[in-house]
C-alpha cells in the first residue's frame, strides 16, 4: 500500500484568493436565460464582452472585509463612548459649527442610506462576480455609515436643535431636495450609469472635496466624534473610490462603442456633484469657526490637480476632462459667498441657523479672496449688519426660482460677470424651463423626459402640497420648530445655551 | 505625467506607514493637516510591507492598510509584498 | 434625445399651469441689486393687471431695500423670456404675453445697489 504524501498545506496568496472568490462563484444560468435573470445590463448600451476582465485591485476577500471593518466599528464606538462620556460637546470651538453638522446629517446620511439601496440594487444585477461583490461590500459600507453618523451625531441632538428628525427633513425641506433629487436621479438610472455617477464621479472625482476638509474641519474645531466616524467612513471610501476608477476603465477597455456614452454620463454627473458640493464650499469658507483651507483652495488641490492627472490618464481611451470643468474654476471665488448668500436670504425656512461673518473671519475671506471677496461680498455684508443693528435682519421674503435640474435657488452668476444672475432656459413639449448654468441646461435636454418630474419646492408649496401657504405651516410640515431651529444664531436658543456653558466655564475655572 | 497621491490618518500606525512610504519613495513630498497626512508623488508610489515591518515591529498584512486609509488618487496595484500607486504611462487601451 | 429606458417613459409636466389653483407662476428679476440673491417665483392670475404687479406685490418682496423707493417706473427698462420688452401697464399680465413661468428681468437705471455695488 503506498502511503499518501502529506498533504502540503500552503497559505493562498492574495491574488488566488480573490481569484476563488470572484471566478468560483459564479455560472451560467441553465432554468432561465441570462438576459432575463439579468434584465439591466444591456439596455443602457454599454457593451461587455468579457466580464471576467474586471480586476478589483483591493482584492479583498470576505474574511478579511469582515475582519477590518468589525475593527474599524470597535475603534468608533470606543470613541462615541468616551466623547458622550466626556461631554465632548463643550471642546468643540463655538455652537455654530454644529450647524454644519445639521446639514450634513440631513443632506448627508440619507444619501448614504441611499448609497446602501443603490448598491444592493446594481450587485444584483452586473452578470460578473467581481464587481458583484464589490458592489456587494460597498452596500454594507454604505449601510454602515448611514447608522453610524445617526449614533455619533445623536449625542448634539441631546443638546442642540434641528438635529431631531433627519430622514423626514431629508424629504421634504427645500434645500435637501437638492442632494435627495441629485441621488434619485442615479438611483432611477440602470446600473453602468449608476456606477459612473457615484463610484467614479462622485466618489472618484470629488468626495475628497466633502469628507476630507470637513473631517479635517472637524479636528480643528475639536469635534473628535465626527472625526472618528468621518474616517471610518473614509477609509472604506478609500476602497470605493478604487471601484469608481476601476469600473471606468473597465467599461472603456470593453468595447470602443462604451466611449461616449462614458463622456456623456462623466460630463452630466461631475456637474450635477459639482452643484450639490456648493453646499460644503460655504462649510468649508464660513460655518467651520476655525478653518482648514478655503473652498478655492481645496477645489485647486483636489479637482484642478488631481483631476489633471486622472483624466490624462483617461485620455488613452479618448476621454477628456468633464465638460464645464473650466466654468466650475472660474466660479471657485464666488460660489461659497453665493451659496451662504442663498441661505442667509432663507435661514427663516432653514432648519440651521445662518450669520453674519465677524471682522476676523471677514479678513481671512480677504486674504483667500482677493479678487473678489472686498469687492463684492464684504459690502454686502456690511449692508446686513446695518440692517441687523437696527433689529431689521434681513429675510427675503419671497420664495425663490430653483433651477430644474440641481434645484438650486438661481443664485449662481454668470461665468463671467459676478453681478448678473445667470439665465437659461429650453422649452419642451410647450412648457418653459430654466437653468441656473449651461451645464444643468445640457443635463436637462438630453433627457427632458426625466426632469419634467422634478419635484421642485417652491412649485410645491404654491400648489399647496406643504402643509399650507406661511412659512409657519410650511416648516411644521418639515417637521421644524418654527422659532428654534430656523433664523439666525444671533437670538437662538442654541447661542443661549451656548453662552450660559461659556459663563459656567468662565465662573469655575479648572 | 501627473502626481499619485495617498492621504492616511494621523495616527500611530498611520505614522509609522508615512516613514515607511518617505523610505521607500524618496521623491515623496509630505503635507501635514488636521488630523490627516496628504503624500503625492510623482508617477508612482509604493508600499513595502518589509519596509513597514521594520518600523511597527510585527507581521503587518498590507489589507491593514484598510485601516489608516483616507484617500487615494492613482491605479492600485497590490499583492502580499506591495501596494502601488500608479498612472499608467501611455499604455494603449486594450480594446477586444 | 431620450432617455435610456427598459420601457415606455413618458410623464406629464409636474409644473404644467392647471396644478397652481387658477395661478400661473412668474420669476422677476430686480438686476443689479443681489442682496436679494436669486430671481424670486410668484403665483399670480393671468387675470392680473401689470400694474398691480408692481404696486401691490412687488412692494412686499422687494421693499426692504432702501433703493425700492427710489425707483422711476418710467425709466426702467425690461426683458420678458430673454427679449426686449415694454409693458402695458393697464393691460393684464396675459395681455403683456407674460405666460406661465415667463421671466421678467428689469434693470433701474441709477440705482445699481448700494453705494453702486452691484451685489448689494
Amino acid at each position: 500500500m503506498n502511503a499518501m504524501p502529506p498533504l502540503k498545506q500552503r497559505k493562498l496568496s492574495l491574488k488566488e484568493r480573490y481569484s476563488h472568490l470572484t471566478r468560483g462563484l459564479g455560472w451560467e444560468t441553465t432554468y432561465q436565460p441570462m438576459d432575463k435573470v439579468f434584465p439591466y445590463v444591456s439596455y443602457e448600451g454599454i457593451k461587455i464582452h468579457d466580464w471576467e476582465a474586471w480586476e478589483d485591485p483591493f482584492r479583498l476577500t470576505m474574511d478579511a472585509y469582515w475582519k477590518y471593518q468589525a475593527e474599524k466599528e470597535r475603534k468608533l464606538y470606543a470613541v462615541i463612548e468616551s466623547f458622550a462620556q466626556n461631554n465632548g460637546h463643550l471642546n468643540i470651538t463655538d455652537a455654530r459649527y454644529v450647524n454644519a453638522l445639521k446639514l450634513f446629517l440631513t443632506g448627508v446620511s440619507p444619501l448614504e442610506y441611499s448609497a446602501h439601496r443603490g448598491y444592493a440594487h446594481v450587485g444584483r444585477h452586473f452578470v460578473g462576480a467581481g464587481p458583484r461583490i464589490a458592489c456587494q461590500m460597498q452596500a454594507i459600507d454604505e449601510l454602515r455609515h448611514a447608522q453610524t453618523q445617526m449614533h455619533t451625531m445623536s449625542h448634539y441632538n441631546k443638546f442642540f436643535d434641528g438635529l431631531h428628525d433627519a430622514r423626514h427633513m431629508h424629504d421634504r425641506v427645500w434645500y435637501l431636495s437638492v442632494p435627495k433629487s441629485f441621488f434619485e436621479d442615479a438611483c432611477s438610472a440602470g446600473p453602468f450609469e449608476f456606477l459612473t455617477s457615484i463610484s467614479f464621479s462622485f466618489e472618484y472625482v470629488l468626495t475628497n472635496l466633502l469628507f476630507v476638509p470637513f473631517m479635517s474641519g472637524a479636528a480643528y474645531n475639536g469635534d473628535m466624534a465626527t472625526v472618528t466616524f468621518g474616517f471610518s467612513a473614509q477609509s472604506d471610501e478609500a476602497r470605493h473610490m478604487t471601484l469608481g476608477l476601476e469600473i471606468i476603465k473597465f467599461m472603456l477597455e470593453q468595447d470602443e462603442g462604451n466611449v461616449p456614452i462614458v463622456q456623456r454620463w462623466i460630463d452630466k454627473w461631475f456637474w450635477r456633484g459639482y452643484r450639490l458640493l456648493g453646499l460644503v464650499s460655504m462649510m468649508m469658507d464660513y460655518m467651520l469657526p476655525k478653518r482648514i483651507m478655503s473652498w478655492a483652495e481645496a477645489w485647486e488641490m483636489y479637482f484642478e490637480q488631481a483631476g489633471d492627472a486622472l483624466f490624462e490618464d483617461l485620455s488613452r481611451y479618448g476621454i477628456r476632462k468633464p465638460k464645464y470643468h473650466e466654468v466650475a474654476s472660474k466660479e471657485k471665488h464666488r460660489l461659497s459667498h453665493e451659496v451662504w448668500s442663498i441661505f442667509y436670504n432663507y435661514t427663516h425656512a432653514a432648519a440651521f441657523h445662518t450669520w453674519l461673518p465677524t471682522e476676523d473671519e471677514m479678513k481671512w475671506l480677504s486674504a483667500k479672496y482677493p479678487d473678489t471677496f472686498d469687492k463684492y461680498y464684504r459690502p454686502r455684508f456690511k449692508c446686513w449688519s446695518e440692517m441687523a443693528a437696527e433689529g431689521k435682519r434681513f429675510y427675503n421674503p419671497t420664495l425663490p426660482q430653483l433651477c430644474t435640474t440641481c434645484q438650486i435657488p438661481m443664485g449662481f452668476t454668470e461665468p463671467d460677470d459676478p453681478t448678473t444672475i445667470c439665465f437659461r432656459s429650453a422649452e419642451y413639449k410647450g412648457e418653459r424651463y430654466h437653468f441656473c448654468s449651461d451645464g444643468c441646461k445640457d443635463i436637462f435636454c438630453y433627457e427632458p423626459e426625466k426632469y419634467v418630474q422634478s419635484w421642485l419646492p417652491v412649485h410645491q408649496i404654491y400648489m399647496g402640497n406643504c402643509g399650507g401657504a406661511e412659512v409657519k405651516d410650511v416648516l411644521d410640515w418639515y417637521h421644524l420648530n418654527f422659532g428654534v431651529d430656523n433664523f439666525d444664531y444671533e437670538g437662538s436658543p442654541d447661542q443661549k445655551l451656548w453662552d450660559e456653558w461659556q459663563a459656567q466655564k468662565a465662573a469655575n475655572p479648572v | 505625467m501627473g502626481k499619485v497621491s495617498i492621504t492616511l490618518q494621523n495616527t500611530d500606525e498611520g505614522r509609522m506607514l508615512v516613514d515607511a512610504i518617505v523610505a521607500d519613495n524618496p521623491a515623496a513630498e509630505v503635507s501635514r493637516m488636521p488630523a490627516l497626512t496628504k503624500i503625492d508623488c510623482e508617477d508612482r508610489l509604493s508600499l513595502r510591507r518589509e519596509t513597514i515591518e521594520e518600523r511597527i515591529g510585527r507581521r503587518y498584512d498590507l489589507q491593514e492598510l484598510q485601516l489608516s486609509l483616507i484617500s487615494l488618487a492613482g491605479n492600485v496595484e497590490e499583492d502580499d509584498d506591495s501596494f502601488t500607486l500608479a498612472w499608467s504611462r501611455g499604455a494603449s487601451p486594450k480594446h477586444s | 434625445m431620450t432617455v435610456s429606458a427598459i420601457s415606455r417613459y413618458e410623464f406629464k409636466a409636474r409644473d404644467r399651469v392647471e396644478n397652481f389653483h387658477g395661478n400661473q407662476i412668474v420669476y422677476w428679476h430686480w438686476e443689479e441689486h443681489l442682496m436679494f440673491c436669486a430671481p424670486i417665483a410668484l403665483p399670480m392670475p393671468p387675470s392680473m393687471p401689470f400694474r398691480a404687479a408692481l404696486e401691490t406685490v412687488l412692494p412686499g418682496c422687494y421693499g426692504a431695500h432702501p433703493d425700492w423707493s427710489k425707483i422711476d417706473w418710467s425709466k426702467v427698462t425690461w426683458m420678458l423670456d430673454s427679449r426686449p420688452f415694454k409693458p402695458n401697464m393697464d393691460a393684464s399680465l396675459a395681455e403683456n404675453n407674460i405666460g406661465h413661468k415667463s421671466v421678467l428681468r428689469f434693470w433701474t437705471p441709477g440705482l445699481q445697489g448700494i453705494d453702486g455695488i452691484p451685489t448689494c
